[in-house]
């Protein structure tokens, strides 16, 4: 490999720059958007460099690929539904380490002849095996998500056995490729990982795919990271290592916000005892109403709280809601939209559907700062939202979500829940406030439901 | 410095600059950080582009090609996705916001 001349260093060190930019916009409202262009112009430049000092062959090929993978990316991009974002960050994370972990191989299969120095040999071992466990975990955390397979944790017995092995397997191969270089070797830890990837998010129940999600960005981030030392690229290594650091770093701010531990979501099911609720239907009684009844409830209220959840979106009812509560703010009520920072099926993952719809951001309000106006609140509306509302949460110890914080419904006057039918939320866990005097349900698809109180409303 | 040093060095120090450039994040935005940070790590394409560039035989000109397409996917997808829901927080922003924190 020819050596890098310094102005496409220096040009390096610009995308490198552009990548810092691009995270410190991200972290701010006004500033985000700008963030992202930055971070996706140093993207470009940086390979825009590599063509013109590196004296590459194949470079038609090559083009022809990048244009297929754009074409491939922004198509799926700009296709799909917002309620759809996460399996497609979770599909787009793993295919950047799948890839990884091929530029790895290559490269190992390429340098065993020149004997290359330990730690590199050790870096493209954690290359290939970390890759590869972010692309098969990634694709079985899309499969969770886009409902191909269940949510539920799958446990079988023995998995700790097999996890264990298997980690221990990738150990001693990574040490061979260190020791005694062979792609075959590589190959085997590949495939090791892979296995590890799966059996890593198997044990994941649907509610904490998320932080997987998140913590397996952080992986391929340091995955590419170990790539970046491999080839002796600077752009790579600050970039993947950015990524890493700053995916660790929100991984656990999110399982905060969940009232977890990282190792608890990861390993929690392996414990057992942690399948509270059967995942089906309910035949307790409850109490459930018409539209004209609830309209007269929320008509006459003088506070009332909005609980959006995934549901919300899945009838793409978010436009309805906000004239439902538009409505209401005309009758003179306060509205306000208490967010669960794990609303939706990813953390922050509501307000993107909420601002797709319009809603205006000074009324959504984080659970913090909520939490203590439900008392004095006549109605919470819960819209398509179950396990954020869930009292399990702080009265069954053993139950999956058990500490997680959550919206505190269950102070209010009254609650109504919109609902589609008696089935439990994500987590699989039974619901006691839906069967809480206080509380009415309109069973139909929440678009149906919103429509007809809209118009009861307007009819009061 | 030996230059396995000077790696470890720009190493370390991006880890604190990972973490320091985002600590203040609010969660409202933690989906679209989280798939900005995965557009990013699509820099990876680099690497694909280099090993494929030097490719010998036609068995790692294949490999190195799918490893290209992969991490241009992650690369352009992510920073499109992204854009696309920053573009919601954006648009008709009524008088000044308010932001948390």
């Amino acid at each position: 490999m020819s050596a890098t001349p310094v102005w496409a260093q220096v040009a390096y060190l610009v995308a490198a720059v552009c990548f810092i930019l691009a995270l410190k916009g991200l972290s701010s409202p006004r500033t985000a958007r700008a963030g992202n262009l930055v971070g996706a112009f140093g993207a470009v430049l940086a390979c825009v460099v590599v063509f013109l000092y590196a004296g590459l062959d194949h470079v038609v090929a090559i083009l022809v690929a990048i244009v297929l993978g754009t074409a491939v990316g922004a198509v799926g991009a700009r296709r799909v539904q917002m309620t759809q974002m996460p399996q497609l960050v979770a599909l787009f994370n793993g295919v950047g380490g799948g890839a990884a972990a091929l530029v790895a191989l290559l490269e190992l299969g390429d340098t065993i002849g020149t004997r290359p120095a330990a730690f590199t040999l050790a870096a493209t071992a954690f290359t290939i095996l970390v890759g590869s466990v972010s692309f098969a975990g990634s694709l079985v955390t899309f499969a969770k998500l886009q409902e191909l397979m269940t949510s539920r944790p799958v446990v079988f017995p023995g998995l700790p056995v097999v996890f264990g092995l298997s980690i221990a397997a990738a150990l001693v191969l990574s040490v061979l490729t260190v020791t005694g270089p062979a792609l075959w070797i590589g190959v085997v830890l590949a495939l090791v990982g892979l296995l590890l990837g799966v059996l890593l998010v198997l044990p994941v129940g649907g509610a904490d795919v998320p932080i997987v999600i998140s913590l397996l960005n952080a992986f391929t981030g340091l995955t590419v990271a170990a790539g970046g030392y491999v080839l002796g690229n600077a752009v790579l290594l600050v970039a993947g290592t950015l990524v890493g650091a700053s995916g660790t770093f929100l991984t656990k701010l999110m399982a905060a916000a969940m009232g977890r531990s990282v190792v608890n979501i990861l390993f929690g099911a392996l414990k057992g005892g942690s399948t509270l609720g059967a995942g089906v239907a309910s035949d307790r009684p409850v109490r459930s109403a018409h539209p004209e009844d609830v309209a007269i409830l929320l008509g006459y209220a003088h506070k009332v709280i909005i609980v959006p959840g995934y549901g919300l979106a899945v009838a793409q009812a978010q436009h309805t809601l906000r004239e439902l509560v538009d409505e209401l703010t005309e009758r003179g009520i306060a509205v306000d939209y208490a967010i669960h920072p794990v609303a939706g099926r990813m953390p922050g993952h509501m307000n993107v559907l909420l601002a797709e719809a319009q809603v205006p951001y000074e009324q959504l309000v984080e659970m913090d700062d909520i939490n203590s106006q439900f008392k004095q609140t006549d109605v919470v509306l819960v819209v398509g939202a179950n396990d954020v509302v869930n009292p399990a949460a702080k009265t069954t110890p053993g139950a999956p979500i058990y500490g997680m914080p959550i919206l505190n419904a269950d102070e209010a006057q009254q609650i109504v829940f919109l609902k589609r039918s008696m089935r439990p939320g994500f987590a699989g866990i039974e619901n006691e406030l839906l069967f809480d005097p206080k509380t009415t349900l309109l069973f139909g698809d929440a678009k149906d439901s919103l429509g007809k109180l809209l118009s009861a409303v307007k009819g009061l | 410095m030996s230059e396995p040093v000077v790696w470890l060095t720009i190493f370390v120090l991006s880890v604190f600059v990972g973490v320091e450039v985002i600590s203040k994040v609010s969660s409202t935005l933690h989906t679209p950080l989280m798939s900005g940070a995965n557009a990013i790590h699509g820099i990876i394409l680099l690497g694909a582009i280099l090993v494929t560039g030097y490719a010998t035989t036609t068995a790692q000109l294949v490999v190195g090609l799918v490893a290209v397409v992969l991490a241009t996917v992650n690369m352009v997808g992510g920073f499109v996705v992204t854009d696309r829901m920053l573009q919601m927080f954006t648009r008709k922003r009524p008088a000044p916001e308010k932001v948390k924190q």
